[in-house]
């Protein structure tokens, strides 16, 4: 077994244990490489299935190509697909591109805020109905307890500190310094009445791994990643006015997978291009505590 | 196939007391060998120029804003860092004493460590309980780094003294480490090259150190061993495969083989692998993969069963083991508390039954059978589990034979199972098992009987004092449910006491006689079960621990429990209870429902 199989392996079990163990699970599909990687493995967990809603985040500034790709795979692959948005926020522009708020804020009130109305069922949620090909509002109103995120603990410092099964109070927030031990394969599966627990399958996989694993299943992956020919490439996906692709001549996976293990981007950040971490201190500590994936 | 996909990788924690300088190695280490990010060195440089403190290469790890605060590693961080020969993810733990228990976390996922000491403090509490974690942890592979060499003026008698008390340590608690290596964090000494203040040490680099650990190879020929963790049916998603998911934790398995299932005692053969975007048909699943099969029959497992070989051993089956345990929860371990026993895919509740005795992870100082466990404590002690289940013993298979117990939520402790221990149930048991394996199955399985019959077969155990209508009840149901078109049978134990019991005394002359009837009762239901029926038993006075034997004969899936009469005059855990005055009709209508909600029957519109 080589040690992308054993990755595979142990995200697998990761998310059969959640499975298991989680009535109302989730899992946050953001359109980006690592959480595309995570709903490919939930159909190999789960036999060609994904038995449990996928939940995006609609800030209403994603690359436009990000939604379309997001709504041929739901269709394709027979997703469960939900959106959630933060309606208030965006219908009084209080957003960084209306020029009412800066980065953090908007970042904090369109996807922190969004994201903790979605998941305990208190903002709005539109499901895909897969006959109309269309959102409508969802029935389902009931929290998710069990939410699971594609994050990896090589992207900047704050991730690092994560656990597998990792413990959300009330108000989504995470503390950091007393996190539950988690010994062996035996993970935080028993929870409180009103906290959920985000899992995260990937966590010990690095840039490199999901760009491998994405070439042995050929997995498909939105354009934006790849040079088009301006020497560019999006190397992490976000809202389009606050995320900059890099220079680069990769056009394909196997062109990223090179440029990533001969170390042309190992003095960049990966999220450098992410424009809301710089102004964070330098990390996505202050919003990760508030819920931000 | 570029070469990086043939490098192997490695996980190893970093170790030792508070302020011995963890952080301070590793951030060297990574800015040595050019293992940063621009971005990260930049920002963490920035951020002290900001709050106007000097540069530290801990910072690097501790990126947190609390930890560069309180200057304590907090969490386990995981580095990632790669050498010619392989990748390592270096998980960092923390020393404070506070946060034992993600030091744990850190290293229950590392195959080996590093532990460093403070040359000035010399060997320190958490230096001695950490070594002892980490060989309890199951971690073989130690290199010990004696840090701030340059403090103590690179002096070799220094080391000498530490290595010196810290093997004797180590060899008192029956490991030891590869080697010793004098370092300097601040200084880059013996870290990724050996510096120009060590003349005396002629040894190699932690860089060195680390290529020199051995991956640990996976033992093969091991019997198989599965911890059953789902068993899937997407019918709503139009997939009418059943299909029983787990991850193999040793030996292997083919199409064909035929599985016992434990503690349950059920076989069936592996008909078939399931698996998405594979290239190949799978027809063998070995170590560590995570498969799905199918089974040539319908048989009814659950998630915490183990799967083996029926030509290889079976793991263990009781409900009392010896275990060997460390303790990390808010509050002592007492007899009188519950916890959740978790082992494999298996959580069950469970009781600490007997402390044997407690050692101080850090003096090694030994109590004898003591009350409590206390907080960062190792332990040897006896757990009862509420119901029998199947695990193994650590020194035979490692993943099987550990376990975590859970308390308020979270996990606490946990360690390695030593022994299975006899209960009062085990010659039972044996028995069941032995009639589940040697049973001779028929072409028609029970889901054939159920679908032809409109109903699944249940026990229906009427119990009570004597005299208190527990029979007109039982007959008035029977009467009801056939004339709905049941098939429905009525056995009081008076209809087994004098036939099949017929060789043993009557109940009541001493309690192996009466165990030994409720024994043959259950055995005659289980075989009425067989057939599809749903059975109505009446029975006298039942107490809680005759109730467990039905329930070890028959699945206790299948037993609903009523106690007719004012009075419990038992200690048993009924389902149901109905007074004496109540009328019969009002008892059966309630059963009736119960079945209809269990799905035994189905409601008539």
């Amino acid at each position: 077994m080589d040690y992308l199989e054993e990755l595979e392996q142990t995200s697998i079990y990761i998310l059969r244990e959640a499975y298991a163990n989680f009535k109302n699970l989730a899992m946050l599909w953001s359109v980006g490489k690592d959480s595309t990687v995570l709903l490919w493995l939930a159909r190999k967990a789960f036999l060609g299935h994904v038995p449990f809603p996928l939940v995006h985040i609609d800030t209403n500034f994603k690359i436009p190509e990000m939604i379309e790709y997001r709504d041929h795979l739901a269709l394709e692959w027979g997703l469960n697909m939900v959106y959630g948005e933060n309606r208030e926020a965006l219908e009084s522009k209080q957003t960084y591109p209306d020029g009412a708020v800066d980065r953090i804020t908007c970042c904090s009130l369109l996807k922190t805020q969004a994201l903790r109305q979605t998941l305990d069922a208190s903002g709005p949620r539109y499901r895909l109905n897969h006959e109309t090909r269309s959102y409508e509002p969802d029935t389902n109103s009931e929290a998710y307890t069990g939410v699971i995120v594609g994050a990896r603990a090589d992207e900047e410092g704050s991730r690092s500190k994560e656990r597998y099964f990792s413990p959300r109070d009330r108000q989504n927030e995470w503390d950091v310094g007393d996190q539950p031990p988690e010994f062996w394969n035996q993970f935080k599966t028993d929870f409180a009445p009103g906290t959920h627990v985000r899992i995260h399958p990937l966590l010990d996989w690095t840039e490199l791994n999901i760009w491998e694993y994405i070439k042995s299943e050929s997995i498909p992956t939105v354009s934006l990643y790849y040079n088009q020919g301006e020497g560019t490439r999006y190397r992490s996906l976000g809202c389009s006015p606050c995320t900059e692709p890099i220079k680069s001549d990769a056009h394909n996976v196997d062109e990223i997978i090179e440029e990533l293990a001969n170390g042309k981007l190992s003095n960049i950040a990966e999220r450098s291009g992410r424009a809301q971490d710089a102004e964070d201190g330098g990390g996505l500590e202050s919003l990760r505590r508030g819920g931000y994936m | 196939m570029s070469p990086e996909k043939h490098k192997t990788q490695m996980n190893i924690v970093i170790a030792g007391h508070v302020d011995h300088g963890k952080s301070t190695v590793i951030g060297r280490l990574l800015a040595d060998t050019k293992s940063l990010p621009e971005g990260k060195l930049e920002a963490v440089r920035q951020n002290c120029e900001r709050n106007a403190k000097p540069f530290e290469y801990a910072f690097l790890l501790d990126a947190l804003k609390d930890e560069q605060a309180q200057g304590i590693t907090i969490d386990a961080a995981r580095v990632f860092f790669g050498t010619e020969k392989r990748d390592y993810i270096i998980i960092d733990a923390p020393g404070h004493i506070e946060f034992l228990k993600n030091m744990v976390t850190g290293a229950s996922h590392a195959e080996c460590a590093l532990l460093v000491i403070d040359a000035v403090e010399g060997v320190q509490e958490n230096s001695r309980r950490h070594g002892y974690m980490i060989s309890m942890l199951g971690i073989r592979q130690i290199i010990v780094l004696v840090n701030k060499m340059d403090l103590v003026g690179w002096d070799e008698a220094v080391f000498n003294r530490i290595k010196e008390e810290y093997s004797a340590f180590l060899s008192e608690i029956g490991t030891g480490a590869i080697t010793y290596i004098p370092v300097s964090g601040t200084e880059g000494d013996s870290i990724a090259a050996p510096g120009e203040n060590m003349d005396w040490y002629k040894g190699i680099t932690v860089l060195e150190a680390l290529d020199r650990f051995e991956k640990e190879e996976s033992i093969d020929g091991k019997p198989f061993r599965m911890p059953v963790q789902d068993i899937y049916k997407f019918t709503s998603l139009g997939d009418s495969r059943r299909m029983i998911a787990g991850t193999v934790e040793t030996g292997s398995a083919a199409v064909g083989d035929e599985l016992i299932f434990y503690p349950s005692g059920k076989r069936s053969r592996i008909k078939s692998f399931e698996g998405f975007n594979l290239p190949d048909v799978q027809t063998r699943v070995s170590q560590r993969q995570a498969t799905a099969f199918t089974l040539d029959e319908q048989i009814y497992i659950r998630r915490g069963e183990i799967a083996a070989k029926a030509v290889e051993p079976g793991p263990r089956v009781s409900s009392r083991l010896r275990v060997n345990l460390f303790w990390l929860g808010r509050r002592p371990v007492k007899p009188e508390h519950e916890y959740l026993f978790k082992c494999g895919t298996l959580k069950i509740p469970a009781r600490v039954e007997e402390i044997s005795r407690v050692i101080d992870a850090s003096t090694l100082k030994v109590q004898q059978s003591c009350r409590q466990i206390k907080r960062n404590d190792v332990a040897e002690c006896i757990i009862k589990l509420k119901k029998p289940a199947a695990f193994d013993i650590a020194t035979e298979f490692e993943g099987t034979g550990r376990f975590v117990l859970v308390d308020d939520y979270e996990i606490a402790g946990g360690r390695i199972i030593r022994e299975d221990l006899p209960d009062s149930h085990t010659e039972i048991r044996d028995k069941v098992f032995l009639r589940n394996f040697k049973w001779e199955k028929s072409f028609i399985n029970p889901s054939h009987r159920a679908e032809r019959y409109n109903q699944k077969s249940h026990l229906i155990l009427i119990t009570g004092g004597k005299d208190t209508g527990k029979k007109t009840i039982a007959k008035q149901l029977e009467e009801q449910l056939f004339n709905d078109g049941k098939y429905v049978y009525f056995l009081g134990i008076g209809n087994v006491l004098y036939g099949v019991d017929a060789d043993i005394k009557r109940a009541g002359v001493n309690g192996t006689t009466r165990r030994e009837h409720i024994r043959r009762l259950a055995e005659v239901s289980h075989l009425l079960m067989d057939t599809g029926l749903i059975l109505i038993v009446t029975a006298m006075d039942l107490t809680q621990k005759e109730l467990e034997i039905i329930k070890t004969v028959v699945e206790p899936e299948n037993i609903e429990t009523l106690w007719v009469g004012e009075k419990v005059s038992t200690d048993i855990n009924y389902d149901f209870c109905f007074d004496d005055g109540r009328a019969a009709d009002e008892a059966c209508e309630i059963v009736i429902q119960r079945l209809q909600e269990r799905g035994v029957i189905f409601k008539v519109w």
